[in-house]
């Protein structure tokens, strides 16, 4: 495989037609002209950021078109990610709808690509990680990844502007990848547990994986909750997953 | 996790920065989770900005728990500190 990829900012068309940054990571060399998948990889809450990017990056790497959307796009245009993250946030965050829409033009976008196979997966971490199934349990997508996001299950407080997934998960159509620290407290390994039963019962695929000496925030290699190990496996379950369902 | 929980306040006052400038600041918002730049998984963060100016005009902090419950002591002990006439 040829490590040979390209890198760029795009306009992709988001919810409500609105025209949105995207970052834009493709292969290139000797396999750029055989069909495959894409990825969309959701931003965190911290925002369009440059560890986000790198993982856009890797999903290149690994011979896929990737593009991330910029969710705050709207509210701040070209500002600095950590500014256009205080903005959106001072604004009352990202509404769930708005989500979807993003993703499905992001997921149109590569579909659109003269590479494409026609095959698109969603990933997140943390409130991307929520998303990730929000988007899956809406859009046509033949796979996601869901890492360590929040409010799949469990109760938020009633004062937070989001709901948990519990009543849309039946409309989950696409495999599902989770993957967990056992040490996180939301996602607890009782609201993990609880995802699992319900993927469970309405006979979902999916695969979990779930991590000791391994908290929230563990695939965040700039940030002390990164655990070297439990990353290091994920991105190879992430690999393995996508060489699945993407192929 | 990201708490998702989020306060804010109208103010009228003055920080300084970016760009070792001062300006007007309007609004603050206050909320407890993940941070940017601190090395913790959660802090309690305080952006001090003007929105009419644009998403750069801002002062942002990332403080412990610790750090911000000193820092909210420290305000109230300044403010008592002084002649109640003064606080107008």
């Amino acid at each position: 495989m040829s490590d040979t990829l390209s890198a760029a900012t795009v306009t992709i068309t988001g919810a409500d037609g609105t025209e949105i940054e995207a970052y834009l990571s493709r292969p290139e060399g000797e396999q750029d002209v055989a069909p495959r998948g894409g990825v969309v990889v959701i931003h965190h809450m911290p925002g369009y950021d440059r560890a986000t990017k790198e993982m856009v990056r890797r999903f290149a790497e690994l011979g896929y078109d990737a593009v991330c959307p910029n969710l705050y796009h709207r509210e701040a245009p070209g500002a600095a990610p950590d500014d256009a993250a205080a903005t959106a946030r001072a604004q009352g965050g990202v509404p769930d709808e708005r989500l979807v829409g993003d993703v499905a033009g992001a997921a149109a976008y590569l579909r659109g690509l003269d590479s494409s196979n026609g095959k698109v997966a969603v990933i997140g971490h943390c409130s991307g990680g929520r998303q990730a199934v929000l988007a899956a349990c809406h859009l046509d997508l033949q796979a996601a990844v869901d890492c360590y996001g929040a409010f799949v299950t469990g109760t938020p407080p009633p004062d937070r502007p989001i709901t948990n997934l519990v009543e849309r998960l039946p409309d989950l159509a696409a495999p599902l990848l989770g993957l967990f620290g056992n040490e996180d407290s939301f996602p607890s390994p009782e609201q993990v547990d609880e995802l699992e039963q319900i993927l469970q019962g309405q006979g979902s695929t999916y695969e979990f994986h779930r991590y000791d000496d391994a908290g929230h925030g563990f695939f965040a290699v700039d940030r002390p909750s990164y655990r070297v190990v439990a990353a290091n496996d994920g991105w190879e379950r992430i690999a393995a997953f996508f060489g699945t369902h993407l192929s | 996790m990201c708490t998702y929980t989020t306060e804010t306040a109208h103010i009228d006052g003055s920080a300084k920065g970016p760009g070792s400038g001062w300006f007007h600041v309007t609004d603050a918002t206050v909320y407890y989770d993940h941070p940017v730049h601190a090395m913790a998984e959660h802090t309690l963060n305080v952006d001090l900005s003007d929105p009419a100016t644009g998403p750069g005009a801002r002062v942002a902090l990332e403080l412990t728990a610790t750090s911000a419950r000193e820092l909210v002591a420290a305000i109230e002990a300044a403010l008592a500190a002084v002649p109640e006439e003064l606080l107008t």
